[in-house]
């Protein structure tokens, strides 16, 4: 690598300095691998054990009964199917209505720039410093009788979906990316008589590929993260997300079966971040932070 | 700047400009032009601005009115200051402010030293920080509900294996959650774990923006590493650090979730009790909505000075 950090490479190539990067580095893979994935072998490893195994003092580092049934009957007693339906329902809907109309609004506020653009974004963005647990109580009784329509969204996924549009800070990444998106572009398609819809389309788009993946990324993870909106706004258990579910049976169940549902509750996600871990890490950076 | 969205397109009349005239002419003068282009953009905004107006803006004015209202029988009546008191006079209110402002603390103690550190360790190393970064983020996108049971298992005095850690390295065992002294401590130690990666990820980045010649030139001057980390990693990384912290203060003033599994929300003898608990509790177990937006006012008051100087901060940044 070329780029220079603290210390000099001069230092690193002495032997005293090899040797002292070396064992450092040997120190902190290991803890790191310890701390971090230490718990999540803890996990996968104490979800096989037997009834008796997995709360036995002194516990066993490695199991010694082996009992995988543990992981069916986490997904049968626990209704796992359900809830991961109902979790990956909640967040592709919210990540539906948070494309179409987040970056339809993104786009017109960015390049079609209509009157009173700036102070409508400006409302958008000081919900932004609003703390969103202070409005929760308001919201949820927003829910239960929302204004003019006078419908009541509880048990419903459009108590997830519409909420999730109001994403103050992905509507400002969109602008931003569309801010950078060369207006001589956008003129010569409208001189060839395209529509803004058009536009948008065939060329705004396919430019916005990378800011399109990150923003569809945080609306999913917020949905599938999300604890105390969806244990209000979904109270009937049939209809709960696998943060609720798991948390609301988590008492009725036998410890290993309990942790054999938290290992398969990790797993979608775990798996979604492997694949996509360059997307998600250097979607994060690039979150507001520049400079 | 009264109507900046206009200037752009008189801007295009005034000039004798040729782009204008191959697009076929819309029908109507400049006006109904100038309308037809405000509603189509409209069109664009209306159903994010619906969303916006029934789930945020409608809740915000609702938040301050309710605060000043009491809700009986479906009747609305107005109260004045009275729900303030209601909330000033109970007794977990000083404790649940002092326990949250202790997690503020604790959780700024661990989970901002202990990513800065990592990222700096992390950054120094040339080989191997992918997988260090990996590591760091996978806790990050497991489902909060996952890792925070998790650790409820890992905290058990009995069958928990942070006791038998303890045990093996012959350090006296302790309660964990059920330790008064010790559960906010256990909870904070949770929420870093689950909650460290983004900050860590965030600090590498501005790490590596650092020019390195200001290394060698501290170097010169005979500078050693923790003269080097005071001198340059920290000035040079100073707005962002400061933009984190601040970040970080109105989050974990927030805290709910951690709390509210590991502990059950209120903890021993009330040990782990939070602002937002208490909202909580006011408005889901007693019904009381009055009281749970006037103490979400006050949190919003006192998160509203540390939002000013976060505002004010990314302004700089932005110049």
């Amino acid at each position: 690598m070329s780029t220079r950090t603290l210390i000099s490479p001069a230092q690193l190539a002495r032997p005293r300095g090899k040797a002292l990067y070396w064992t450092v580095f040997a120190v902190v893979v290991v803890a790191f691998t310890l701390v971090f994935l230490g718990p999540l072998y803890w996990m996968a490893s104490s979800g096989v054990k037997d009834a008796q195994e997995v709360v036995q003092t002194p516990p066993t580092l490695v199991p010694k009964s082996f009992t995988p049934g543990n992981y069916s009957r986490a997904w049968d007693v626990m209704g796992l199917s359900t809830l991961l339906f109902n979790t990956l329902f909640y967040a592709f809907g919210a990540l539906a209505f948070q494309l179409v109309l987040d970056v339809a609004a993104a786009y017109s506020l960015s390049k079609l720039r209509p009157v009173l653009g700036k102070a409508i974004l400006g409302m958008m963005l000081a919900t932004l410093m609003i703390p969103a647990t202070v409005l929760v109580v308001p919201q949820y009784l927003t829910v239960l009788d929302v204004p003019i329509v006078h419908r009541n969204l509880l048990n419903t996924p459009w108590a997830i979906w519409l909420p999730s549009v109001t994403n103050a800070f992905n509507i400002f990444l969109l602008k931003r990316f569309f801010d950078s998106v060369p207006k001589e572009l956008l003129d010569a398609a409208s001189m060839d008589g395209a529509s803004p819809m058009r536009i948008l389309w065939s060329i705004v788009l396919p430019i916005s590929r990378p800011i399109i993946g990150v923003v569809s990324i945080f609306a999913v993870v917020g949905v599938w993260k999300d604890f105390l909106w969806p244990m209000l706004t979904l109270p009937d258990p049939s209809k709960q997300t696998l943060n609720v579910g798991i948390y609301s049976l988590s008492n009725g169940v036998p410890v290993n079966v309990l942790i054999a549902a938290l290992t398969i509750a990790s797993l979608p996600t775990l798996i979604v971040f492997l694949v996509f871990q360059r997307n998600i890490m250097s979607g994060l950076t690039a979150g507001g932070l520049k400079g | 700047m009264a109507a900046p969205s206009l200037t752009p397109s008189t801007a295009a009349h005034a000039r004798p400009s040729p782009p204008r005239g191959t697009a076929p002419a819309p029908p109507g003068g400049r006006l109904a032009k100038s309308l037809r282009r405000n509603l189509t953009a409209h069109g664009f905004l209306i159903g994010a601005v619906v969303c916006f107006a029934v789930f945020s803006w409608y809740p915000m004015i609702r938040e301050f009115l309710l605060a000043f209202q009491k809700t009986e029988d479906g009747r609305v009546t107005w109260v004045g200051l009275h729900n303030l008191t209601t909330v000033y006079h109970d007794p977990a209110f000083w404790q649940a402010w002092r326990n949250t402002l202790l997690f503020t603390v604790l959780a700024l103690l661990l989970g901002f030293a202990v990513p800065f550190v990592t990222a700096i360790v992390i950054n120094e190393f040339r080989h191997g920080q992918g997988y260090l970064r990996l590591l760091v983020y996978l806790p990050v996108m497991l489902p909060p509900v996952a890792s925070v049971l998790l650790f409820k298992y890992l905290y058990d005095p009995g069958y928990g294996l942070l006791n038998e850690v303890f045990r093996v390295l012959h350090l006296p065992e302790q309660q964990w959650l059920q330790d008064p002294d010790l559960s906010m401590l256990s909870v904070v130690i949770a929420s870093t774990w689950m909650n460290m990666g983004g900050a860590a990820l965030i600090y590498l980045a501005a790490l590596q923006g650092i020019p390195g010649e200001l290394y060698e030139a501290a170097e010169l001057d005979g500078a050693g590493l923790f003269r080097k980390i005071w001198h340059v990693t920290i000035p040079q990384t100073r707005l962002i650090l400061s933009l984190m912290m601040l970040m970080q203060i109105i989050a974990t003033m927030q805290v709910f979730v951690e709390p509210f599994l590991l502990t059950g929300g209120a903890g021993p003898e009330g040990s782990t009790t939070t602002v937002v608990y208490l909202i909580y509790q006011y408005a889901f177990n007693f019904n009381n909505y009055g009281a749970a937006a006037a103490l979400g006012l006050l949190l919003l008051v006192v998160l509203a000075g540390f939002s000013a100087v976060y505002v004010k901060l990314s302004r700089n940044d932005n110049e």
